[in-house]
């Protein structure tokens, strides 16, 4: 086995006998990069000598005998919406090609802090804004089971690059199902953490209300090892929460006895993929026969998600997206007063979904139309977050497919973007409701496409999300999902 | 409530300071249209008494100490500026203007 097909909780164990060295461990992963990424295009920016230097300056501090943290040494991906001092970071947008951000995000300074090499900035829609990677202003990134095929997003580029080992962990972004969904695209566990449960300082604004920066990984543990690090208050974020940080590694192991399940009816819908649902139903019949309790729950008002999120996000975007006017950082078009130069700053670097986005918020907050979409839709996310502090009362976690068909073909949805949003229609309520919901594997298609299930549970337990993750885990013979990159011109590897 | 969204897409891009060109503006209002009809459905639900959503969970605003801490430098923080002059971001005219050198 080589090196960079281990999971990030071996590489650790490794790394801590002094089996490896972190240099060892690195090398591996650029190597694998030179080889797939040309295939797959997972990243923006690579930063070979970064990593190298990080791995060696681990490695000196291990052969001193200084206590490390068991992270150490263990490589990671970082979407391109994620600052990085001194590194640019374009949220693969024309407008923020050259933009070097003056300052770390908490998250990138914790993972420097501990050791952590960065392998690359990776690729997404533009400002997160899309489910397929194809939004991106650079290239489209593939799906690494079927090239033809989107990875899924935004977190595309960061999906992609775990699952063919050109990474073995990576930090994505999820506003309504940016992480999950290209998970479950791409045959990993995705963790969208409790809204304020994870610091956002530096994680450029799409929809302040909504994002959350998360792990994607090939197993829960993984995920649990990275929330450990990643989570809690920051005085930085006057959105993160206080609450305290358990060990999320502590209860992997604890299985699902007496867990009370709900199957989430909308999302086992009867207009879903049959093998998606049937495989989430085979999921779901191995947590009843560990002891958990089962049955359907209602979630009605999930078919106004949708409308409410397609408010509150533009909305929230068109805002955010001010700031780039060409004064402070990023493109500038230029221009003889200063409207021009704004307007025309704006209409040349930003993308189709970007400047939709912009316009559907823009006319939502407008003069006349604020209390019948923005505000509506605002009490409507009230009522939803209520839906599900119902069902909480009964169950102790929610279920359903994570997508309502696996990975869509490059192209397919690009002209339809009602379409697109559709795709994240499984996803977006518990982005509304705040909750933290994970995507885990649960199968493989009659075509070799992943598919995922869908976890929910009451704010602050991402712990029961992991365990029951790992439980999942556990039960399968094919884990970790891994693709065979199969090349075009024929072959594989 | 049908919008004949041709009208708006025209008055919502100045709104939004963007430059569209005819063919965007064309797609835009049948894209924007098919959208917002799906968006307006939410308009059936009865919120009267509903308070609208600020913070998604429930917990106490918490205060800090009023401290100052220091901040970036004016260098990190003009190191992107497409149009720098001395310690200063340099924009066109807005008064009708343009002054050859800022003072000071």
């Amino acid at each position: 086995m080589k090196l960079y097909e281990y999971t990030a909780a071996n590489l650790s164990k490794l790394l801590r006998k002094k089996e490896v060295s972190s240099v060892e461990v690195v090398q591996s992963f650029l190597d694998r990069i030179e080889l797939v990424e040309p295939y797959v295009k997972s990243f923006i920016t690579h930063t070979p000598a970064m990593a190298l230097d990080m791995a060696s300056s681990v490695d000196r501090k291990r052969s001193k005998g200084e206590k490390l943290h068991p992270l150490a040494g263990v490589p990671i991906a970082v979407k391109d919406n994620i600052s990085t001092q001194g590194l640019r970071t374009t949220c693969a947008s024309r407008i923020l090609e050259n933009y070097i951000p003056p300052y770390d995000a908490t998250v990138v300074k914790t993972i420097k802090q501990l050791g952590m090499p960065l392998l690359g900035k990776t690729n997404m829609d533009e400002f997160a804004m899309g489910s397929s990677t194809e939004n991106s202003a650079f290239y489209p990134t593939c799906n690494p089971w079927n090239f033809e095929r989107v990875p899924g997003g935004s977190s595309g580029g960061s999906a992609a690059a775990v699952s063919t080992g050109m990474a073995p962990l990576a930090l994505g972004s999820d506003t309504g199902g940016s992480i999950r969904q290209p998970a479950s695209h791409c045959g990993l566990t995705g963790l969208r953490p409790t809204y304020g449960r994870v610091s956002r300082y530096g994680l450029i604004a799409f929809a302040s209300s909504l994002d959350q920066i998360g792990p994607l990984s090939l197993t829960a543990r993984d995920s649990a090892m990275l929330m450990n690090v990643i989570s809690g208050y920051d005085t930085l974020d006057s959105t993160a929460l206080p609450e305290a940080v358990p060990d999320y590694t502590a209860c992997l192991e604890e299985g699902v006895n007496k867990l009370k399940i709900g199957v989430i009816k909308q999302n086992v819908s009867e207009g879903f993929d049959p093998e998606i649902t049937a495989a989430v139903m085979k999921a779901v019949a191995l947590l009843k026969d560990d002891g958990a309790e089962v049955d359907e729950v209602s979630l009605p008002l999930t078919d106004y998600g949708l409308g409410a999120y397609y408010l509150i996000a533009p909305s929230e975007a068109s805002s955010n997206l001010g700031r780039y006017d060409g004064v402070r950082y990023g493109f500038n078009a230029g221009g003889n007063n200063i409207e021009a130069m704004f307007s025309a700053t704006r209409g040349r670097a930003f993308g189709p979904e970007v400047k939709r986005r912009i316009m559907i918020g823009t006319y939502a907050l407008s003069a006349g139309y604020y209390d019948a979409y923005y505000l509506q839709a605002m009490k409507v996310r009230t009522l939803i977050r209520r839906d599900y502090e119902k069902a909480f009362k009964r169950f102790d976690v929610l279920v359903g497919a994570t997508t309502p068909t696996p990975a869509f073909k490059i192209g397919e949805k690009t002209d339809d973007p009602l379409q697109m949003y559709l795709s994240d229609i499984c996803n977006i309520t518990d982005s509304l409701a705040g909750v933290p919901s994970l995507s885990v594997p649960c199968g493989i298609n009659s075509v070799g496409l992943p598919m995922g299930m869908q976890l929910t549970a009451p704010p602050f337990s991402e712990g029961l999300l992991l365990k029951v993750a790992a439980f999942l885990e556990q039960k399968r013979t094919y884990f970790p999902l891994r693709p065979r990159v199969k090349l075009p011109q024929g072959g594989d590897f | 409530m049908a919008v004949d969204f041709k009208k708006e897409v025209e008055y919502v891009a100045r709104l939004a300071r963007l430059t569209l060109n005819p063919e965007e503006k064309e797609r835009m209002a049948g894209q924007l249209s098919d959208i917002l009809d799906t968006a307006r459905r939410i308009q059936e639900l009865d919120t009267e008494s509903v308070e609208p959503t600020s913070h998604v969970i429930d917990l106490p605003a918490l205060l800090r100490e009023d401290l100052t801490t220091p901040s970036l430098t004016l260098n990190r923080v003009l190191q992107n500026a497409p149009q720098r002059q001395k310690d200063f971001f340099r924009v066109p005219s807005i008064a009708g203007r343009i002054p050859e050198e800022v003072e000071g």
